[in-house]
Protein backbone atom coordinates (compact mmCIF):
# COMPACT_ATOMS: atom_id res chain seq x y z
CA UNK A 1 0.00 0.00 0.00
CA UNK A 2 1.40 3.04 -0.72
CA UNK A 3 0.23 6.84 0.15
CA UNK A 4 1.78 10.31 -0.90
CA UNK A 5 1.71 12.63 1.36
CA UNK A 6 3.76 15.38 -0.03
CA UNK A 7 0.67 17.23 -0.76
CA UNK A 8 2.17 20.35 -2.20
CA UNK A 9 3.83 18.32 -4.67
CA UNK A 10 2.91 14.91 -4.80
CA UNK A 11 5.33 13.47 -7.09
CA UNK A 12 5.22 9.56 -6.34
CA UNK A 13 2.25 8.82 -8.93
CA UNK A 14 4.83 10.32 -11.60
CA UNK A 15 7.11 7.38 -11.55
CA UNK A 16 4.03 4.90 -10.50
CA UNK A 17 2.48 5.02 -13.56
CA UNK A 18 -1.29 4.54 -11.68
CA UNK A 19 -4.65 4.07 -13.30
CA UNK A 20 -7.06 6.75 -10.94
CA UNK A 21 -9.81 4.70 -9.71
CA UNK A 22 -11.76 7.50 -7.99
CA UNK A 23 -11.35 10.76 -6.81
CA UNK A 24 -13.12 12.65 -4.08
CA UNK A 25 -13.13 16.14 -2.93
CA UNK A 26 -11.16 17.36 0.29
CA UNK A 27 -13.48 19.58 2.36
CA UNK A 28 -10.81 22.06 4.60
CA UNK A 29 -12.31 24.46 7.27
CA UNK A 30 -14.61 26.75 6.01
CA UNK A 31 -14.07 29.93 5.18
CA UNK A 32 -15.86 32.95 5.82
CA UNK A 33 -17.91 34.97 3.52
CA UNK A 34 -19.46 38.73 4.43
CA UNK A 35 -23.06 39.25 2.98
CA UNK A 36 -23.29 42.92 2.14
CA UNK A 37 -27.63 43.51 2.54
CA UNK A 38 -26.84 42.50 5.98
CA UNK A 39 -23.55 43.88 7.13
CA UNK A 40 -23.75 47.49 9.06
CA UNK A 41 -20.51 47.93 8.69
CA UNK A 42 -19.89 48.35 12.15
CA UNK A 43 -15.90 47.25 11.60
CA UNK A 44 -15.87 44.55 14.57
CA UNK A 45 -14.74 41.67 12.34
CA UNK A 46 -12.04 43.95 10.81
CA UNK A 47 -10.79 44.72 14.20
CA UNK A 48 -10.80 41.26 15.83
CA UNK A 49 -9.48 39.22 12.63
CA UNK A 50 -5.84 38.31 13.85
CA UNK A 51 -4.98 37.60 10.31
CA UNK A 52 -5.99 40.68 8.42
CA UNK A 53 -8.32 38.08 6.17
CA UNK A 54 -10.75 41.33 6.08
CA UNK A 55 -10.59 44.14 3.03
CA UNK A 56 -11.69 47.34 3.24
CA UNK A 57 -15.34 47.07 1.98
CA UNK A 58 -15.88 43.95 3.87
CA UNK A 59 -13.97 41.77 1.29
CA UNK A 60 -13.05 38.55 3.22
CA UNK A 61 -9.37 37.24 1.43
CA UNK A 62 -9.40 33.74 1.16
CA UNK A 63 -5.55 32.88 0.57
CA UNK A 64 -5.54 34.95 4.55
CA UNK A 65 -8.40 33.75 5.71
CA UNK A 66 -7.68 30.33 7.99
CA UNK A 67 -11.52 29.73 8.78
CA UNK A 68 -11.00 30.29 12.88
CA UNK A 69 -15.00 31.86 12.41
CA UNK A 70 -14.60 34.39 15.13
CA UNK A 71 -16.10 36.98 13.04
CA UNK A 72 -19.19 34.38 12.20
CA UNK A 73 -19.41 34.08 15.95
CA UNK A 74 -19.16 38.05 16.83
CA UNK A 75 -21.14 39.56 14.41
CA UNK A 76 -23.86 41.27 15.78
CA UNK A 77 -26.15 41.40 12.44
CA UNK A 78 -25.39 37.66 11.25
CA UNK A 79 -23.72 38.89 8.78
CA UNK A 80 -20.78 36.43 7.99
CA UNK A 81 -21.45 33.08 6.41
CA UNK A 82 -18.87 30.08 7.09
CA UNK A 83 -18.98 28.05 3.57
CA UNK A 84 -17.79 24.74 2.38
CA UNK A 85 -14.51 24.89 0.84
CA UNK A 86 -12.84 22.58 -1.45
CA UNK A 87 -8.85 22.88 -0.62
CA UNK A 88 -8.03 19.99 -2.65
CA UNK A 89 -8.55 16.25 -4.03
CA UNK A 90 -7.99 12.67 -2.61
CA UNK A 91 -7.03 9.91 -5.05
CA UNK A 92 -7.07 6.22 -4.70
CA UNK A 93 -5.01 4.62 -7.98
CA UNK A 94 -4.18 1.26 -8.56
CA UNK A 95 -0.01 1.02 -9.92
CA UNK A 96 1.08 -2.63 -10.19
CA UNK A 97 3.20 -2.49 -6.81
CA UNK A 98 -0.47 -2.02 -5.24
CA UNK A 99 -2.66 0.48 -4.51
CA UNK A 100 -1.68 4.07 -4.27
CA UNK A 101 -3.69 6.82 -2.44
CA UNK A 102 -2.40 10.70 -3.35
CA UNK A 103 -3.63 14.23 -3.00
CA UNK A 104 -3.58 17.62 -4.70
CA UNK A 105 -3.81 20.22 -2.63
CA UNK A 106 -5.39 23.25 -4.49
CA UNK A 107 -3.25 26.28 -5.17
CA UNK A 108 -2.57 28.35 -2.75
CA UNK A 109 -4.24 26.07 0.11
CA UNK A 110 -3.43 25.99 3.53
CA UNK A 111 -4.44 22.99 5.78
CA UNK A 112 -2.03 20.64 4.39
CA UNK A 113 -1.87 18.78 7.64
CA UNK A 114 -5.28 17.88 7.39
CA UNK A 115 -4.93 16.67 4.23
CA UNK A 116 -1.70 13.99 5.05
CA UNK A 117 -4.47 12.44 8.24
CA UNK A 118 -6.78 12.50 5.12
CA UNK A 119 -4.42 10.13 2.81
CA UNK A 120 -3.24 8.37 5.68
CA UNK A 121 -6.50 7.21 6.77
CA UNK A 122 -7.69 5.89 3.71
CA UNK A 123 -4.31 4.30 3.23
CA UNK A 124 -4.96 2.48 6.44
CA UNK A 125 -8.84 2.30 5.75
CA UNK A 126 -7.36 0.32 2.03
CA UNK A 127 -4.51 -1.70 3.46
CA UNK A 128 -7.00 -3.17 6.21
CA UNK A 129 -9.23 -3.88 3.55
CA UNK A 130 -6.91 -5.36 0.78
CA UNK A 131 -5.61 -7.47 3.73
CA UNK A 132 -2.11 -4.98 3.12
CA UNK A 133 0.57 -5.83 5.45
CA UNK A 134 2.84 -2.93 5.03
CA UNK A 135 1.88 1.02 4.30
CA UNK A 136 4.99 3.17 2.08
CA UNK A 137 4.35 6.86 3.16
CA UNK A 138 6.31 9.04 1.20
CA UNK A 139 6.55 12.06 3.44
CA UNK A 140 6.94 16.01 2.88
CA UNK A 141 10.26 17.90 3.78
CA UNK A 142 10.47 20.13 6.99
CA UNK A 143 9.05 19.74 10.28
CA UNK A 144 6.06 21.71 10.48
CA UNK A 145 2.57 20.74 10.19
CA UNK A 146 2.26 17.98 7.09
CA UNK A 147 5.38 16.39 8.13
CA UNK A 148 4.30 15.91 12.04
CA UNK A 149 0.39 14.26 10.52
CA UNK A 150 2.89 12.09 8.54
CA UNK A 151 4.89 10.64 11.45
CA UNK A 152 2.34 10.00 13.91
CA UNK A 153 1.48 6.40 14.98
CA UNK A 154 4.14 5.04 12.26
CA UNK A 155 6.43 2.16 13.23
CA UNK A 156 8.94 3.64 11.51
CA UNK A 157 10.70 6.82 10.52
CA UNK A 158 13.29 6.40 7.36
CA UNK A 159 14.72 9.87 7.27
CA UNK A 160 16.69 10.37 3.87
CA UNK A 161 19.40 12.83 3.92
CA UNK A 162 22.56 13.57 2.29
CA UNK A 163 26.35 14.11 2.93
CA UNK A 164 25.84 18.45 3.04
CA UNK A 165 26.36 20.49 5.81
CA UNK A 166 22.58 21.66 5.18
CA UNK A 167 21.64 17.88 4.85
CA UNK A 168 23.21 17.33 8.42
CA UNK A 169 21.45 20.20 9.60
CA UNK A 170 18.09 19.34 8.61
CA UNK A 171 18.35 15.74 9.52
CA UNK A 172 19.43 16.07 13.40
CA UNK A 173 15.96 18.38 13.01
CA UNK A 174 13.94 15.65 11.32
CA UNK A 175 15.39 13.28 14.18
CA UNK A 176 14.38 15.66 17.14
CA UNK A 177 10.86 15.98 15.90
CA UNK A 178 10.57 12.05 15.70
CA UNK A 179 12.30 11.91 18.86
CA UNK A 180 9.62 14.78 20.16
CA UNK A 181 6.41 12.29 18.89
CA UNK A 182 8.11 9.52 20.22
CA UNK A 183 8.70 7.83 16.79
CA UNK A 184 11.20 5.09 15.77
CA UNK A 185 13.83 6.33 13.37
CA UNK A 186 16.29 4.94 10.69
CA UNK A 187 18.64 7.26 8.45
CA UNK A 188 19.40 6.62 4.90
CA UNK A 189 22.25 8.31 2.92
CA UNK A 190 21.99 9.24 -0.68
CA UNK A 191 24.74 10.61 -2.26
CA UNK A 192 26.90 9.35 -0.26
CA UNK A 193 30.24 9.37 -2.15
CA UNK A 194 29.56 12.97 -3.13
CA UNK A 195 31.52 13.70 0.58
CA UNK A 196 32.69 10.55 2.13
CA UNK A 197 33.98 12.98 4.78
CA UNK A 198 30.59 14.32 5.68
CA UNK A 199 28.97 11.10 5.38
CA UNK A 200 31.27 9.54 8.29
CA UNK A 201 30.02 12.95 10.21
CA UNK A 202 26.41 11.62 9.66
CA UNK A 203 27.53 8.25 10.60
CA UNK A 204 28.36 9.37 14.14
CA UNK A 205 25.65 11.53 14.61
CA UNK A 206 23.67 8.91 13.89
CA UNK A 207 25.67 6.28 16.44
CA UNK A 208 25.66 8.91 19.44
CA UNK A 209 22.01 9.20 18.66
CA UNK A 210 21.43 5.91 18.80
CA UNK A 211 19.77 5.68 15.07
CA UNK A 212 20.76 3.34 12.76
CA UNK A 213 22.48 4.12 9.20
CA UNK A 214 20.33 1.43 7.27
CA UNK A 215 21.27 2.68 3.47
CA UNK A 216 23.73 4.28 1.59
CA UNK A 217 23.10 5.16 -1.83
CA UNK A 218 25.82 6.45 -4.24
CA UNK A 219 25.99 9.70 -5.87
CA UNK A 220 24.82 8.31 -9.17
CA UNK A 221 23.38 9.78 -12.80
CA UNK A 222 21.61 6.54 -13.98
CA UNK A 223 19.06 7.53 -10.82
CA UNK A 224 18.48 10.79 -12.47
CA UNK A 225 18.37 9.56 -16.08
CA UNK A 226 15.66 6.85 -14.41
CA UNK A 227 13.44 10.18 -13.55
CA UNK A 228 13.81 11.69 -16.35
CA UNK A 229 12.49 8.95 -17.98
CA UNK A 230 9.87 8.75 -15.50
CA UNK A 231 10.65 5.19 -14.36
CA UNK A 232 11.18 3.77 -11.03
CA UNK A 233 14.84 4.04 -10.20
CA UNK A 234 15.60 0.30 -9.52
CA UNK A 235 14.17 -0.84 -12.44
CA UNK A 236 16.64 1.28 -14.52
CA UNK A 237 20.06 2.08 -12.84
CA UNK A 238 23.43 1.25 -12.21
CA UNK A 239 24.70 -2.12 -10.42
CA UNK A 240 25.74 0.05 -7.62
CA UNK A 241 23.00 1.78 -7.20
CA UNK A 242 20.50 -1.35 -7.37
CA UNK A 243 22.64 -2.82 -4.88
CA UNK A 244 22.28 0.10 -2.32
CA UNK A 245 18.93 -0.06 -2.64
CA UNK A 246 18.53 -3.59 -2.20
CA UNK A 247 20.56 -4.01 0.53
CA UNK A 248 18.65 -0.63 2.04
CA UNK A 249 15.26 -3.19 1.68
CA UNK A 250 17.22 -5.61 3.40
CA UNK A 251 18.36 -3.66 6.51
CA UNK A 252 14.40 -2.11 6.64
CA UNK A 253 13.20 -5.54 6.22
CA UNK A 254 15.02 -6.83 9.67
CA UNK A 255 13.89 -3.36 11.64
CA UNK A 256 10.30 -3.71 10.73
CA UNK A 257 9.99 -7.79 11.98
CA UNK B 1 12.98 45.36 -3.45
CA UNK B 2 11.50 42.11 -2.49
CA UNK B 3 13.00 39.34 -4.28
CA UNK B 4 11.49 36.09 -3.12
CA UNK B 5 13.58 32.74 -4.31
CA UNK B 6 11.27 29.69 -4.28
CA UNK B 7 9.88 26.21 -5.91
CA UNK B 8 7.19 23.53 -5.70
CA UNK B 9 9.77 20.53 -4.82
CA UNK B 10 12.55 20.72 -2.28
CA UNK B 11 15.83 19.87 -3.30
CA UNK B 12 16.36 22.03 -6.22
CA UNK B 13 18.87 24.70 -5.53
CA UNK B 14 17.06 27.40 -3.57
CA UNK B 15 19.53 28.35 -1.34
CA UNK B 16 22.13 27.63 -3.86
CA UNK B 17 20.89 30.61 -6.14
CA UNK B 18 19.81 32.45 -3.42
CA UNK B 19 23.15 32.84 -1.38
CA UNK B 20 25.07 33.19 -4.66
CA UNK B 21 22.59 36.01 -5.86
CA UNK B 22 22.96 37.95 -2.04
CA UNK B 23 26.86 37.79 -2.73
CA UNK B 24 26.86 39.02 -6.61
CA UNK B 25 24.85 41.66 -5.41
CA UNK B 26 26.75 42.79 -2.15
CA UNK B 27 29.28 43.43 -4.68
CA UNK B 28 27.36 46.50 -5.72
CA UNK B 29 24.85 47.81 -3.93
CA UNK B 30 23.20 46.52 -0.49
CA UNK B 31 21.37 43.39 0.09
CA UNK B 32 19.70 41.45 2.71
CA UNK B 33 19.40 37.88 3.17
CA UNK B 34 15.89 36.58 4.95
CA UNK B 35 15.75 33.24 5.03
CA UNK B 36 12.09 32.30 5.32
CA UNK B 37 13.04 28.34 5.28
CA UNK B 38 12.02 28.49 9.07
CA UNK B 39 11.92 24.42 9.52
CA UNK B 40 14.70 23.55 7.88
CA UNK B 41 16.90 26.91 7.68
CA UNK B 42 20.48 26.80 5.50
CA UNK B 43 21.28 29.96 4.05
CA UNK B 44 23.38 30.36 7.18
CA UNK B 45 26.15 27.35 6.31
CA UNK B 46 26.35 29.08 2.61
CA UNK B 47 26.74 32.68 4.07
CA UNK B 48 28.33 31.95 7.09
CA UNK B 49 27.08 35.06 9.62
CA UNK B 50 28.06 36.68 12.75
CA UNK B 51 25.10 36.94 14.81
CA UNK B 52 24.59 39.83 16.76
CA UNK B 53 21.22 39.46 18.09
CA UNK B 54 18.07 37.43 18.55
CA UNK B 55 14.82 37.54 19.51
CA UNK B 56 11.97 34.98 20.65
CA UNK B 57 8.76 34.91 18.38
CA UNK B 58 5.81 34.70 20.32
CA UNK B 59 1.93 33.84 19.43
CA UNK B 60 -1.13 34.44 21.56
CA UNK B 61 -2.32 31.48 23.34
CA UNK B 62 -5.37 31.08 25.79
CA UNK B 63 -4.51 31.26 29.12
CA UNK B 64 -7.96 29.81 31.39
CA UNK B 65 -8.45 30.65 34.69
CA UNK B 66 -9.45 27.41 36.12
CA UNK B 67 -11.48 29.37 39.12
CA UNK B 68 -13.49 31.53 37.09
CA UNK B 69 -14.38 28.60 34.04
CA UNK B 70 -18.03 27.08 34.15
CA UNK B 71 -17.21 24.42 32.32
CA UNK B 72 -19.69 25.41 30.21
CA UNK B 73 -17.88 24.18 26.39
CA UNK B 74 -18.42 27.07 24.68
CA UNK B 75 -14.35 27.41 23.62
CA UNK B 76 -13.76 23.94 22.59
CA UNK B 77 -17.36 24.43 20.53
CA UNK B 78 -16.34 27.47 18.64
CA UNK B 79 -12.27 26.24 18.56
CA UNK B 80 -12.31 25.67 14.71
CA UNK B 81 -8.49 24.05 15.47
CA UNK B 82 -9.79 21.66 17.90
CA UNK B 83 -6.90 22.97 20.43
CA UNK B 84 -9.41 23.00 23.17
CA UNK B 85 -10.96 20.08 25.31
CA UNK B 86 -13.47 20.85 27.92
CA UNK B 87 -13.19 17.80 30.65
CA UNK B 88 -16.32 18.38 33.54
CA UNK B 89 -13.67 20.02 35.91
CA UNK B 90 -10.76 20.97 33.67
CA UNK B 91 -10.02 22.38 30.47
CA UNK B 92 -7.78 21.31 28.28
CA UNK B 93 -5.21 23.31 25.89
CA UNK B 94 -3.26 21.74 23.35
CA UNK B 95 -1.35 24.65 21.90
CA UNK B 96 0.76 23.45 19.22
CA UNK B 97 -2.84 23.10 17.40
CA UNK B 98 -4.22 26.79 18.63
CA UNK B 99 -3.75 29.52 15.64
CA UNK B 100 -4.08 32.31 18.08
CA UNK B 101 -7.22 33.30 16.70
CA UNK B 102 -8.03 34.99 19.99
CA UNK B 103 -12.08 33.08 19.49
CA UNK B 104 -12.06 31.85 23.05
CA UNK B 105 -11.01 34.93 24.88
CA UNK B 106 -12.90 37.29 23.01
CA UNK B 107 -16.56 34.77 23.49
CA UNK B 108 -15.70 33.35 26.39
CA UNK B 109 -19.38 33.70 28.85
CA UNK B 110 -17.63 33.84 31.78
CA UNK B 111 -14.63 35.89 30.86
CA UNK B 112 -12.49 33.23 32.00
CA UNK B 113 -10.33 33.42 29.52
CA UNK B 114 -7.00 35.72 28.81
CA UNK B 115 -4.72 35.80 25.67
CA UNK B 116 -1.50 34.79 26.70
CA UNK B 117 1.69 33.81 25.14
CA UNK B 118 3.38 31.40 23.52
CA UNK B 119 7.22 31.25 21.99
CA UNK B 120 7.72 29.60 18.90
CA UNK B 121 10.92 30.08 17.61
CA UNK B 122 13.48 32.59 17.11
CA UNK B 123 14.71 35.37 14.63
CA UNK B 124 18.45 36.00 14.34
CA UNK B 125 19.90 38.56 12.57
CA UNK B 126 23.80 39.36 11.66
CA UNK B 127 25.71 39.68 8.63
CA UNK B 128 28.07 38.51 6.24
CA UNK B 129 30.65 39.87 3.95
CA UNK B 130 28.37 42.68 3.80
CA UNK B 131 24.91 40.89 3.53
CA UNK B 132 22.45 41.58 6.07
CA UNK B 133 21.14 38.36 7.06
CA UNK B 134 18.41 37.39 9.27
CA UNK B 135 16.34 33.59 9.60
CA UNK B 136 13.64 32.28 11.67
CA UNK B 137 14.06 29.23 13.48
CA UNK B 138 11.09 27.37 14.53
CA UNK B 139 11.20 25.22 17.77
CA UNK B 140 11.24 21.62 17.16
CA UNK B 141 7.51 20.01 16.94
CA UNK B 142 5.75 23.44 15.92
CA UNK B 143 3.26 22.84 13.28
CA UNK B 144 2.20 26.32 12.47
CA UNK B 145 5.27 28.82 10.53
CA UNK B 146 3.77 31.46 9.20
CA UNK B 147 4.04 33.77 12.16
CA UNK B 148 7.83 33.28 11.97
CA UNK B 149 7.81 33.89 8.75
CA UNK B 150 5.84 37.31 9.09
CA UNK B 151 8.76 38.07 11.76
CA UNK B 152 11.53 37.21 9.60
CA UNK B 153 10.08 39.50 6.52
CA UNK B 154 9.83 42.48 9.32
CA UNK B 155 12.94 42.66 9.01
CA UNK B 156 13.19 43.52 5.15
CA UNK B 157 15.05 46.76 4.65
CA UNK B 158 12.99 49.59 2.58
CA UNK B 159 15.36 50.86 -0.16
CA UNK B 160 17.66 47.44 -0.07
CA UNK B 161 17.04 44.48 -1.90
CA UNK B 162 15.89 41.59 0.09
CA UNK B 163 16.40 38.54 -0.96
CA UNK B 164 13.47 36.33 0.67
CA UNK B 165 14.71 32.33 0.80
CA UNK B 166 11.16 30.44 0.53
CA UNK B 167 10.29 27.36 2.12
CA UNK B 168 9.77 24.38 -0.57
CA UNK B 169 6.29 23.04 -1.29
CA UNK B 170 2.94 25.32 -2.27
CA UNK B 171 1.03 25.68 0.84
CA UNK B 172 0.65 28.53 3.49
CA UNK B 173 4.55 28.55 4.67
CA UNK B 174 5.08 29.65 0.89
CA UNK B 175 2.47 31.69 0.22
CA UNK B 176 3.25 33.53 3.50
CA UNK B 177 7.17 33.89 2.10
CA UNK B 178 6.04 35.00 -1.09
CA UNK B 179 2.52 37.25 -0.53
CA UNK B 180 4.00 40.69 -1.67
CA UNK B 181 6.96 39.61 -3.20
CA UNK B 182 8.30 42.48 -6.28
CA UNK B 183 9.16 39.44 -8.31
CA UNK B 184 9.87 35.49 -7.74
CA UNK B 185 12.72 33.16 -9.14
CA UNK B 186 11.21 29.82 -9.26
CA UNK B 187 13.99 27.31 -9.20
CA UNK B 188 13.49 23.64 -11.09
CA UNK B 189 15.29 20.49 -12.33
CA UNK B 190 15.04 19.27 -15.78
CA UNK B 191 13.20 16.13 -14.65
CA UNK B 192 9.53 15.29 -14.27
CA UNK B 193 8.80 16.20 -10.89
CA UNK B 194 10.55 19.60 -11.52
CA UNK B 195 8.71 20.46 -14.21
CA UNK B 196 5.33 19.08 -12.30
CA UNK B 197 6.22 21.48 -9.27
CA UNK B 198 7.07 24.28 -11.33
CA UNK B 199 3.46 23.96 -13.01
CA UNK B 200 2.09 24.08 -9.36
CA UNK B 201 4.36 27.03 -8.15
CA UNK B 202 3.37 29.27 -10.93
CA UNK B 203 -0.07 28.51 -10.38
CA UNK B 204 -0.09 29.48 -6.28
CA UNK B 205 2.49 32.65 -7.63
CA UNK B 206 0.45 33.73 -10.35
CA UNK B 207 -2.60 33.69 -7.56
CA UNK B 208 -0.32 35.78 -5.53
CA UNK B 209 -0.06 38.55 -8.42
CA UNK B 210 3.43 38.05 -8.39
CA UNK B 211 5.39 38.35 -11.37
CA UNK B 212 8.05 35.10 -11.78
CA UNK B 213 10.85 34.13 -13.73
CA UNK B 214 12.38 30.54 -13.80
CA UNK B 215 15.57 29.23 -13.23
CA UNK B 216 17.12 25.75 -13.71
CA UNK B 217 19.23 23.97 -12.22
CA UNK B 218 21.24 20.73 -12.72
CA UNK B 219 21.03 21.56 -16.24
CA UNK B 220 22.49 18.64 -18.65
CA UNK B 221 21.68 20.43 -21.55
CA UNK B 222 17.99 18.94 -22.28
CA UNK B 223 15.80 21.66 -20.66
CA UNK B 224 13.22 21.06 -23.43
CA UNK B 225 10.52 20.20 -21.02
CA UNK B 226 10.91 23.10 -18.80
CA UNK B 227 11.81 25.40 -21.94
CA UNK B 228 8.33 23.75 -23.23
CA UNK B 229 6.30 24.99 -20.48
CA UNK B 230 8.07 28.05 -19.98
CA UNK B 231 7.31 29.03 -23.42
CA UNK B 232 3.18 28.25 -23.48
CA UNK B 233 3.02 29.98 -20.38
CA UNK B 234 4.57 33.28 -21.53
CA UNK B 235 7.18 32.56 -18.61
CA UNK B 236 10.61 33.71 -19.00
CA UNK B 237 13.50 31.15 -18.81
CA UNK B 238 16.04 33.32 -16.99
CA UNK B 239 18.81 31.31 -16.02
CA UNK B 240 19.95 27.84 -16.79
CA UNK B 241 22.66 26.72 -14.48
CA UNK B 242 24.36 23.49 -15.43
CA UNK B 243 24.96 20.43 -13.32
CA UNK B 244 28.13 20.72 -11.36
CA UNK B 245 29.87 18.10 -9.36
CA UNK B 246 32.47 20.90 -8.23
CA UNK B 247 29.58 23.18 -7.43
CA UNK B 248 27.64 20.04 -5.51
CA UNK B 249 30.54 19.21 -3.30
CA UNK B 250 30.97 22.96 -2.82
CA UNK B 251 27.37 23.04 -1.40
CA UNK B 252 27.58 19.69 0.92
CA UNK B 253 30.88 21.92 2.52
CA UNK B 254 28.88 24.95 2.52
CA UNK B 255 30.88 26.76 -0.05
CA UNK B 256 28.83 29.25 -2.25
CA UNK B 257 28.36 28.32 -6.52
CA UNK B 258 29.93 31.53 -6.99
CA UNK B 259 33.04 30.97 -4.55
CA UNK B 260 33.32 27.41 -6.68
CA UNK B 261 32.55 29.40 -9.99
CA UNK B 262 33.49 32.86 -9.90
CA UNK B 263 33.08 32.84 -13.96
CA UNK B 264 29.09 32.35 -12.86
CA UNK B 265 28.93 35.72 -11.53
CA UNK B 266 28.24 37.65 -14.36
CA UNK B 267 25.62 35.48 -15.20
CA UNK B 268 23.81 36.28 -12.04
CA UNK B 269 24.56 39.80 -12.35
CA UNK B 270 22.87 39.60 -15.53
CA UNK B 271 19.80 38.08 -13.75
CA UNK B 272 19.56 40.71 -11.09
CA UNK B 273 19.74 43.74 -13.51
CA UNK B 274 16.71 41.60 -15.34
CA UNK B 275 14.86 41.80 -12.16
CA UNK B 276 15.47 45.29 -11.52
CA UNK B 277 15.32 47.02 -14.22
CA UNK B 278 11.89 46.20 -14.76
CA UNK B 279 12.08 42.33 -14.92
CA UNK B 280 8.66 42.30 -12.97
CA UNK B 281 6.82 43.85 -15.75
CA UNK B 282 8.71 42.25 -18.23
CA UNK B 283 7.87 38.69 -17.24
CA UNK B 284 4.19 39.66 -17.48
CA UNK B 285 4.93 41.54 -21.23
CA UNK B 286 7.42 39.38 -22.53
CA UNK B 287 9.08 39.95 -25.96
CA UNK B 288 11.57 41.32 -27.56
CA UNK B 289 13.63 41.77 -24.06
CA UNK B 290 12.96 38.13 -22.96
CA UNK B 291 14.36 36.39 -26.42
CA UNK B 292 17.62 38.28 -25.42
CA UNK B 293 17.75 37.14 -22.06
CA UNK B 294 17.26 33.55 -23.66
CA UNK B 295 20.30 34.12 -25.80
CA UNK B 296 22.57 34.49 -22.61
CA UNK B 297 21.49 31.16 -21.25
CA UNK B 298 23.16 28.90 -23.63
CA UNK B 299 26.35 31.42 -23.07
CA UNK B 300 26.37 30.29 -19.48
CA UNK B 301 25.43 26.68 -19.98
CA UNK B 302 28.50 26.59 -22.56
CA UNK B 303 30.70 28.37 -20.38
CA UNK B 304 30.08 26.39 -17.13
CA UNK B 305 30.44 23.43 -18.99
CA UNK B 306 33.71 24.46 -19.92
CA UNK B 307 34.44 25.04 -16.42
CA UNK B 308 33.68 21.80 -15.34
CA UNK B 309 35.78 19.99 -17.77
Amino acid sequence: MLADCDVDAANLYLLLDPVVKSASPFYGLKKATINKEKCLGCNLCLHLCRYDAIRPGFVVDPVLCEGCALCYHACPCGAVEMVDHVAGHLFHSETRYGPLVHARLGIAEDNSGKLVAAVRKEARRLAEEEKKELIITDGPPGIGCPVISCLSGTDLVLVVTEPTFSGKHDLERVLDLAEHFGCRAAVCVNKWDLEPENTRAVESLCNRRRVPVVGHLPYDESAVEAVKRGRPVILECSRTMEKGILALWDQLKVLLN
Amino acid sequence: MLVAVASGKGGTGKTTLASSLALVAAEKGKVIFLDCDVEEPNGHIMLKPRWEKKEAVRVPVPEINQEKCTFCGRCAEICAFHALVVLPQEVLLFPTMCHGCGGCWHLCPAGAISPGWREIGLVEEGSSEGIGFVRGRLNVGEAISPPLIEAVKERCRPGELNILDAPPGTSCPVIRTVKGADFCLLVTEPTPFGLHDLELACEMVASLGVPCGVVVNRSDGDDRLIRQFCQQNNLPLLLQLPHDREVARGYARGIPAVKVRPEWKEYFAALLSFIEEGGCTGARTGGAQREGRHGQDYRLRESGRTGSR
